[in-house]
């Protein structure tokens, strides 16, 4: 499974509520990929050295009739996804894939709840379509600030046993944070597995309260990435080693054991000023 | 036309000039899947100190205009660790092991040296005098003439194979650093290391950067790391130097060997491109054939400063 670089054409490009969505032709990259892992994408003509932008892996097509494809989303939010907003039909883009550890599936058929923040949310329609494949329910619980920054609550509705829905602003379903309905979800739902992607602060609130519930919780994380690859370790989280507690954390790079992690290993007090960081730009 | 792309670095032969730069290669077996390490004219490692570091919050790094900041706080498994795992691996890969070292004191550097001095796997030792990414402005030792050569000395006491010393730009008087460090030992020069920089969050009114302030890499700086090359080639010559600093390209590989390099090291270059030290190397290759160059030696003596 080591991942591979591809000269991708961009079969299609859709807006999805706030966001993107490109669909790359990746033949290579969708052969191999799993939920949860994530492409570096770099695209244009730009001769000021731009960095690569690391994207979950929204949904994949492999190879049949047509070439494999990969489908990511994103927000624009700087000068990296401005570019990629800006392709056509048939430009090129240069991606590395797939990268990363994946979701790790439960062994036997169980009851998944499936988390997201924003678009956050897009990287978990992959996985309901993989749990789903193995005879998991799976229910799902979306949020984000506003109905607009909600991602495809359709197909999560369609994807899902039930869907609950929060917004900040209460703009659609109930107000609040993800966070909310679930402890009454995880009880009543029977949940044996949440997973969980979106902002950090929302991962460290999810984790807490799967944990709280006794339920264990996987989390695909978002940080600063220059490589992807794991040579640049920017993009580390603090991982505890539950067997020894009184250990200081260990710096994990994300591109490399993550993005995907236990959310209970995670050292989610000592992320401070990460756990404030956006995506990148 | 054959191309001699082997070179003589302080006594080793190198198979290419093109390095893989220390703290963006990792410790070579992440870059395994995407090139053969034996292909490289060596592995810089990243940094490894006595005991392991955890290095710094995140963020960790920003894209700025041409280049990147970093602070990433010489994170590294210590040396035991180093020597245990990352070593084996790199000399079953046929790789040529530059160990980049850092200490917070010259006696650091000694027992760093003198722990590598029985590792066969290790041909050269870099000495990270130069990282901007430290607690104390102090143990950037080669701001200070003086304290990067008592550096120098306590390793070349201890060391086994030769020592290149990698300064900063930071300095009013970069000669006078390279003088210091080669009078007291250094077999070379490594130039140069990131530059301190800053970046501002305008939209939060906050560093960008966890740690405040970090290095510069890319083609940004590239300018500077000719400049410097050209400076100390100039002042010093005969003594090795390992041009870095924004090498993306052959042009910009030969840019620093014209201006007197003995070899170069592919930086930031790697975190877009992983193969972009073989690359660059490959490139190198066409580009001597084209102006009928048969080796890399040659090349400082075909500039001309005079335009």
């Amino acid at each position: 499974m080591t991942p591979v670089r591809e000269a991708c054409e961009v079969l299609g490009r859709r807006r999805v509520g706030a966001y993107h969505a490109l669909t790359l032709v990746a033949p290579r990259i969708a052969e191999a990929a799993s939920p949860g892992q994530f492409v570096e994408l770099l695209a244009g003509e730009d001769r000021s050295f731009p960095l690569r932008r690391p994207f979950s892996i929204h949904r994949v097509e492999r190879a049949g009739a047509a070439l494999g494809t990969v489908e990511v989303v994103f927000d624009v939010v700087g000068p990296g996804t401005r570019t990629l907003a800006g392709l056509r039909l048939h430009d090129l883009v240069d991606a590395l894939g797939p990268l990363g550890r994946p979701f790790t599936p439960p062994a036997e058929p169980a009851r998944c709840l499936l988390v997201g923040g924003g678009y956050g949310t897009a990287a978990l329609f992959f996985l309901a379509d993989e749990l789903r494949a193995r005879r998991c329910r799976v229910d799902f619980v979306v949020g984000a600030a506003t109905a607009e920054r909600l991602f495809d609550a359709m197909e999560a509705r369609r994807l899902g046993h039930t869907l609950t829905v929060t917004t900040d602003d209460g703009s659609a379903g109930q107000r609040g944070l993800v966070t909310d309905p679930l402890p009454a979800l995880l009880g009543r739902l029977r949940v044996g597995h949440v997973f969980a992607c979106g902002p950090m602060p929302m991962l460290a609130a999810v984790s807490r309260v799967a944990g709280q519930h006794g339920v264990p919780c996987q989390v695909a994380v978002e940080e600063l990435m220059a490589c992807g690859t794991g040579i640049c370790f920017s993009c580390v989280v603090p991982v505890g080693d539950p067997a020894r507690p009184g250990e200081p954390a260990r710096m994990a790079r994300s591109c490399l054991e993550g993005p995907v992690f236990d959310g209970a290993a995670i050292a989610w007090g000592e992320l401070g000023h990460a756990a404030a960081s956006g995506p990148a730009p | 036309m054959t191309v001699d792309l082997t070179v003589d670095l302080c006594g080793v032969r190198l198979r290419t000039p093109v390095l893989a730069a220390s703290g963006c290669f990792g410790f070579g077996r992440e870059m395994a899947g995407w090139l053969d390490l034996d292909e490289l004219g060596a592995v810089v490692t990243k940094s490894v100190s006595l005991e392991p570091r955890r290095g710094r919050p995140t963020p960790r790094m920003a894209e700025t205009p041409s280049g990147m900041l970093n602070a990433i706080g010489l994170q590294n498994p210590g040396v035991e660790a180093f020597c245990a795992t990352d070593l084996p691996f790199l000399a079953d890969a046929g790789a040529t092991v530059v160990a980049s070292l850092v200490g917070r004191s010259a006696e650091d550097f000694g027992r760093l040296a003198a722990r590598l001095a029985g590792e066969p796997a290790v041909q050269l030792l870099e000495l990270n005098l130069s990282c901007p990414n430290v607690e104390h402005r102090g143990e950037v030792f080669a701001t200070d003439p003086g304290t990067a050569a008592e550096v120098v000395r306590r390793v070349k006491a201890a060391a086994r194979q030769p020592v290149l010393a990698k300064l900063t730009a930071d300095v009013t008087d970069l000669v006078a650093v390279a003088r210091a460090v080669v009078d007291a030992g250094a077999d070379g020069l490594t130039l140069i290391n990131t530059l301190l920089g800053m970046a501002v969050d305008v939209h939060h009114g906050r560093p960008k950067l966890a740690a405040v302030t970090g290095g510069l890499s890319g083609p940004a700086i590239r300018p500077v790391a000719v400049r410097c090359v050209w400076q100390v080639a100039t002042a010093l010559p005969g003594v090795p130097i390992v041009g870095t600093g924004g090498v993306a390209t052959a042009e910009d590989a030969a840019e620093l060997l014209l201006v007197g390099a003995t070899a170069v090291a592919v930086g930031t270059a790697s975190f877009v491109n992983p193969r972009a030290v073989v690359e660059v190397a490959a490139g190198l290759e066409r580009y001597l054939a084209a102006h009928g160059v048969r080796s890399v030696a040659e090349l400082p003596a075909l500039f001309k400063a005079e335009r």
